[in-house]
């Protein structure tokens, strides 16, 4: 086994051990904030796809994030108003039902994604940050000022969305399915990194010119990695709102861009498990570092920018030494 | 007419008032190895770059396999079997030597979009990849990693890449640049027996391994092909002797 096995193993089993600790002596709390942490993971190893296998600099993935937050908002409004969602040209309702939810909110937030991406992608470097983010921007703007769903305030959602057989407003059935969804997004990915597209990709990451020479066109690798990334960052935006049964423009803005890039930074760019341990680790960072100030955000920054001079690759490259090539 | 497999039509190219390029027209013939020499500067690299894709040429045409290749990206002109190698090795240099050959094979073998394989167990490419390392004499070092490998194993693997796409044609840019006695003597040994896989279109500073390689020569100065012939008609024509071999003599 390698350190890095051992190193997804431990994080597997602290994640669920805390929760369920905190579920015995009865701690609520812990086990949202657990929640969370396995959410922004989600999130993280979306953007990762993209940022870490295929070095796209995305600074625009709250819009992903926030769509499928929206996708989760608005379907779940419509259901709690008894409302339809459109009329013409075919009835559309509302639903509470996270089967129906999850698809819609993966599907929406991918075809985003693609049209951003097919867009962006004709720019690289720094331009490509900007466009990215400059999209990001233009979508949080105009879920400020989109009434229908509240604007600035955003939409409040009473209860959880359902899920056959479970109580989600348990807080422990709910972290459940997070983390049964965080083990299938790992799994996907882990077996992508290491297929046909995820070796052309990784390698288009590293040198375009040989991807080229080979007879692949990098565009159509990075558009679909681009996409696929998109579409999970959508996943852990719907179970984000629904988390909080609240979904606002904050969810589209640029700093949670930034916070989803630190997870991914913190724990290790382009390695699977990476964002899982940037996830895991900044919500402790909040947790802790947020009780002794008001402005922990300093301290997160210092240790951010620890990472970024002493350890290039993040918790992972820190512990776990160079990715092994292959087995 | 002879039968060739690459050629080029008039190709010209001019950034800004230099002419890179001055109606360059060249053919590559199966079974040859075709060199192209030339002082630093002659727009060599330019050249290769029209021919493989990713510079477009103001006037003229490129014509491979029997097609004209002018528009197409470089991409589709290696999936049409020019296997390129680069004069500053271009490799994944995260990868080992075998995902590199691997990489190649797969992208020869196309059906890129596979999400759910495991790339690295698959016996094709392997086979592919092994044969090519073999080949070069890299077999023993399949599980190093690209940036670990000295310069010269570097320009071996480059090779290999290119031999893993199974191409029609060979441009190499100076594939001995910088491999030392012993490592020149090696490769020349080997692309003599390539030549008759593929035609090699050489682009090379090694006067020795040209000499001793090449079927026909051009000499490239200032944009211009002055000369194209044997070997021995290049090294008694005095305009290249003037143009090229004085120049060196006297360096």
């Amino acid at each position: 086994m390698t350190k890095e096995t051992l190193l997804n193993a431990v994080l597997l089993c602290l994640l669920l051990a805390v929760p369920l600790i905190a579920w015995v002596s009865d701690e609520p709390f812990i086990i949202t904030l657990t929640t969370r942490a396995v959410i922004f993971a989600i999130a993280g190893i979306g953007l990762n796809f993209a940022l870490g296998f295929g070095g796209l600099v995305s600074l625009g993935h709250a819009v992903f994030f926030g769509i499928g937050g929206y996708v989760m908002g608005i379907l779940a409004y419509h259901a709690q108003t008894y409302t339809p969602l459109m009329e013409w040209p075919f009835a559309v309702e509302g639903t509470k039902s996270m089967l129906i939810v999850w698809p819609v909110a993966v599907v929406v937030s991918g075809l985003a994604a693609l049209a951003i991406g097919a867009l962006s992608l004709r720019t690289t470097g720094v331009y490509f940050i900007m466009i990215t983010l400059a999209f990001g921007q233009m979508l949080y703007y105009f879920t400020i000022s989109w009434s229908t769903y509240g604007g600035e305030d955003g939409l409040s959602i009473y209860v959880r969305n359902t899920f056959p057989g479970l109580n989600t407003m348990d807080p422990i059935q709910f972290f459940a399915i997070c983390y049964v969804l965080l083990l299938i997004v790992l799994i996907g990915v882990h077996c992508a990194a290491r297929s046909s597209f995820g070796l052309m990709l990784r390698a288009a990451k590293q040198n375009e010119e040989r991807v080229q020479a080979v007879g692949q066109g990098p565009y159509r690798l990075y558009l679909i990695a681009f996409t696929i990334s998109g579409a999970i960052t959508g996943l852990a935006g719907a179970l984000f709102a629904d988390l909080n049964r609240f979904v606002s423009p904050t969810m589209l803005s640029w700093h949670t861009s930034g916070e989803i890039m630190v997870f991914v930074i913190l724990g290790g760019v382009g390695r699977v498990f990476g964002p899982v341990a940037g996830a895991a680790l900044f919500i402790l960072l909040e947790h802790s570092l947020g009780g002794l100030s008001e402005y922990w955000h300093i301290y997160l920054g210092a240790i951010l920018l620890g990472v970024v001079l002493f350890a290039r690759g993040g918790l992972y490259g820190l512990l776990a030494g160079r990715e092994v090539a292959h087995d | 007419m002879i039968d060739s497999i690459l050629e080029t039509r008039g190709l010209t190219k001019r950034f800004g008032g230099l002419v890179a390029s001055k109606a360059i027209s060249l053919d590559l013939r199966q079974g040859e190895i075709h060199a192209l020499i030339g002082p630093n500067g002659a727009g060599k690299s330019t050249l290769i770059k029209q021919i493989a894709g990713g510079l477009q040429p103001d006037e003229g045409s490129v014509h491979f396999d029997g097609k004209d290749v002018s528009k197409l990206s470089t991409a589709a002109r290696a999936r049409l079997g020019m296997g390129r190698t680069f004069q500053i090795s271009s490799l994944a240099m995260e990868y080992t030597v075998l995902q590199n050959v691997v990489l190649g094979a797969l992208g020869h073998r196309g059906n890129v979009f596979w999400f759910f394989n495991n790339v690295m167990k698959d016996a094709e490419l392997l086979e592919t990849a092994d044969a090519a390392l073999t080949k070069v004499g890299l077999e023993d070092f399949r599980n190093f990693r690209a940036s670990d490998l000295s310069h010269g194993q570097r320009r071996q693997l480059e090779v290999a890449v290119a031999l893993t796409l199974d191409p029609k044609a060979f441009l190499m840019d100076e594939p001995m640049a910088g491999l030392g006695a012993e490592g020149s003597q090696q490769l020349i040994g080997f692309l003599d027996t390539l030549r008759h896989q593929a035609p090699i279109l050489l682009i090379e500073h090694d006067m020795d391994a040209v000499f001793s390689l090449a079927d026909r020569v051009s000499v490239l100065v200032y944009g211009e092909i002055i000369a194209t012939g044997t070997v021995d008609d290049i090294r008694t024509n005095s305009d290249v002797r003037n143009a090229y071999l004085g120049e060196e003599g006297a360096a």
